[in-house]
């Protein structure tokens, strides 16, 4: 294709054209050795050390008491996401709405609630019991319906999945605020002028693309989550951390159970990052 | 089909429509044309009741928009009837706004089965057909993102079209697109207009009002300035504005 009378270019690229030599990076290989140092010198002292006590950690780590208090942390979770998330959507959606007494209704709650630090929280709804002792349903202001004792309704169970919801439902709100907004406005257009239903412009337009924007921070709270179930302990709930406690103040055996919690920990964040990466594989799709 | 009177409408103190007498018949290609900013996108938008009038009113088929009169008075429909009533309008974007999550076909499909409750066995072929149509069929699994922007436009016509509507609005359809894919879309909405299809068509595309428009409306600071056929309105134009709008576009 070339042309005769275009000037010849030098023969070597014409024999030879763009071979790419990667550029070296000696000091790469100098950091990266560094690095391997210490990472050995941490392992030895790990393994090392009998303070460690890995085999009581191995001994403790499926141990039933432990096993169970990992599924406690995982319901409370479980709930306190669920929950959380269901309310912070609505909390979302009335703060977005054009009637201002819903979106300061919202606000309000957020500022709340995002103000009191969770651990009070938790105590407050454990002791709620002293403030209300009884509980009742019926006509606001009316007659009852019916009649609890606050003692046996709100358990230490429940007060610790309603005070982690309802302080999750703070932060989910925003999360899914930033969500909605993120859409472009074009999309809420269209949606519209095809004269979709509310619910299906919510549900089936919307919601799914701003979860582009909502899975990772969701993501972050959840594994948050997991972790900060462990102040929940403060309500003699044996969940992981509580349960690791208990079993050292019996064996003293401090360092070896603060292990097995920590790779619990670990256990259970990778595998909700795991199920993050392909849920933010599904939201993802349409856009490669 | 179409019949606006004296529409008004303000953005706060902002006076975007000063009044607009509209009509088109059955079957008629009008093309407004103006300078940016003169209310041209908010009038299309009145048609399909995305933006409410101040004052005025806007008929479809006779049938007035999103309100229901009683004595003198106008009450706002409920909004399940407005929603019924746009999807007999079919609305197409200047920036496409397929539903990015959904392949094409689900774009086309989403409103007939949602918002007209038609069955999928009817629908689904139904969109083939219309995709057959804008001479994309092989697409029909693809997600907008991968498409060109000619390629969504014609998609996005074709999910107006999947309503089945009386009445096309374009919203200026081709600024937003390179050059070289300007005349695939502009082809789908002329074969349309040649359909019969009723339609109102924002653009500056004044070669398409020229060959397409039955009528061709001039519109400045939220009136329609003045009105008629393509060969009398862009050759001839009675008034000066006009004129110095022209003389800018053409
Ligand atoms: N939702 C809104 N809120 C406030 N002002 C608005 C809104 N929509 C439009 N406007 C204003 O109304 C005026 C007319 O806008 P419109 O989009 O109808 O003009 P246009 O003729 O379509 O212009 P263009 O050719 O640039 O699209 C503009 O000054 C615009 O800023
Ligand atoms: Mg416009």
């Amino acid at each position: 294709m070339t042309l005769p009378e275009a000037p010849a270019p030098p023969r070597q690229d014409e024999e030879r054209p763009g071979e790419v030599v990667t550029a070296r990076h000696p000091l790469r290989w100098v950091a990266a050795a560094c690095v391997l140092v210490v990472l050995a010198m941490v392992a030895s002292a790990l393994i090392t050390n009998p303070a460690w006590e890995w085999e009581i950690v191995g001994q403790y780590l499926f141990a039933p008491s432990v096993v169970r208090s990992v599924v406690l942390t995982l319901e409370l979770t479980a709930l306190g996401i669920a929950l959380g998330f269901a309310l912070g959507t609505v909390l979302a959606l009335m703060r977005l709405s054009a009637n201002r007494l819903l979106s300061s209704v919202a606000w309000a709650y957020v500022w709340l609630f995002r103000s009191v630090p969770l651990i009070l929280q938790l105590l407050f709804w454990y002791n709620l019991a002293l403030l209300y002792p009884r509980l009742s349903v019926g006509v606001p202001f009316g007659p009852e319906f019916f009649d609890f004792g606050t003692m046996d309704l709100i358990s230490p169970l429940t007060a610790a999945a309603l005070g982690l919801a309802l302080h999750q439902a703070a932060y989910a709100a925003e999360i899914v605020r930033g969500g909605l907004l993120s859409v472009d406005h074009g999309q809420r257009e269209a949606a519209a002028a095809l004269g979709l239903p509310p619910a299906r412009r919510l549900f089936r337009i919307i919601l799914p693309q701003a979860m582009r924007t909502i899975v990772p921070n969701a993501g972050n709270e959840i594994i948050g989550l997991v972790k900060g179930t462990s102040v929940v302990y403060i309500m003699a709930l044996p969940e992981l951390f509580y349960q690791v406690q208990v079993i050292y103040n019996r064996n003293g055996r401090v360092m070896a159970l603060l292990l097995v919690a920590a790779i619990w920990y670990l256990i259970l964040t990778t595998a909700l990052s795991i199920v993050q990466y392909y849920v933010e594989r599904h939201y993802g799709r349409g856009r490669a | 089909m179409v019949e606006l009177r004296g529409v008004h409408k303000s953005f706060g103190s902002l006076h975007v429509l000063r009044g607009v007498d509209l009509e088109v018949r059955q079957g008629q290609v009008l093309v407004i044309v103006g300078p940016s900013g003169s209310g041209k996108s908010t009038l299309l938008r009145t048609i399909n009741h995305l933006e409410k009038v101040d004052r005025g009113s806007v008929r479809v088929d006779g049938r007035l928009l999103g309100y229901r009169q009683s004595g003198h008075r106008l009450h706002e429909l409920p909004e399940r009837e407005v929603l019924r009533q746009r999807t007999q309008i079919g609305f197409v974007f200047q920036a496409f706004n397929l539903f990015p999550h959904l392949t094409v076909k689900q774009n086309l499909m989403e409103a007939p089965l949602s918002a007209q409750r038609r069955s999928r066995a009817e629908v689904e072929p139904m969109a083939e057909r219309l995709l057959a149509r804008v001479g994309l069929a092989d697409k029909a699994g693809a997600y907008p993102r991968t498409l060109s922007g000619g390629q969504q436009q014609r998609v996005a016509i074709a999910r107006a079209l999947a309503l089945e509507p009386k009445l096309l609005l374009f919203d200026e359809p081709t600024s937003a697109l390179d050059p070289e894919l300007v005349g695939e879309v502009l082809d789908v909405i002329k074969d349309l207009a040649r359909g019969g299809t009723t339609m109102i068509v924002v653009t500056h595309e004044i070669g398409f009002a020229r060959e397409v428009a039955d009528t061709v409306a001039f519109m400045d600071a939220g009136r329609i300035v003045e009105l008629g056929p393509p060969a009398r309105l862009l050759d001839v134009p009675a008034h000066e504005r006009t004129r110095a709008f022209l003389s800018k576009v053409l």
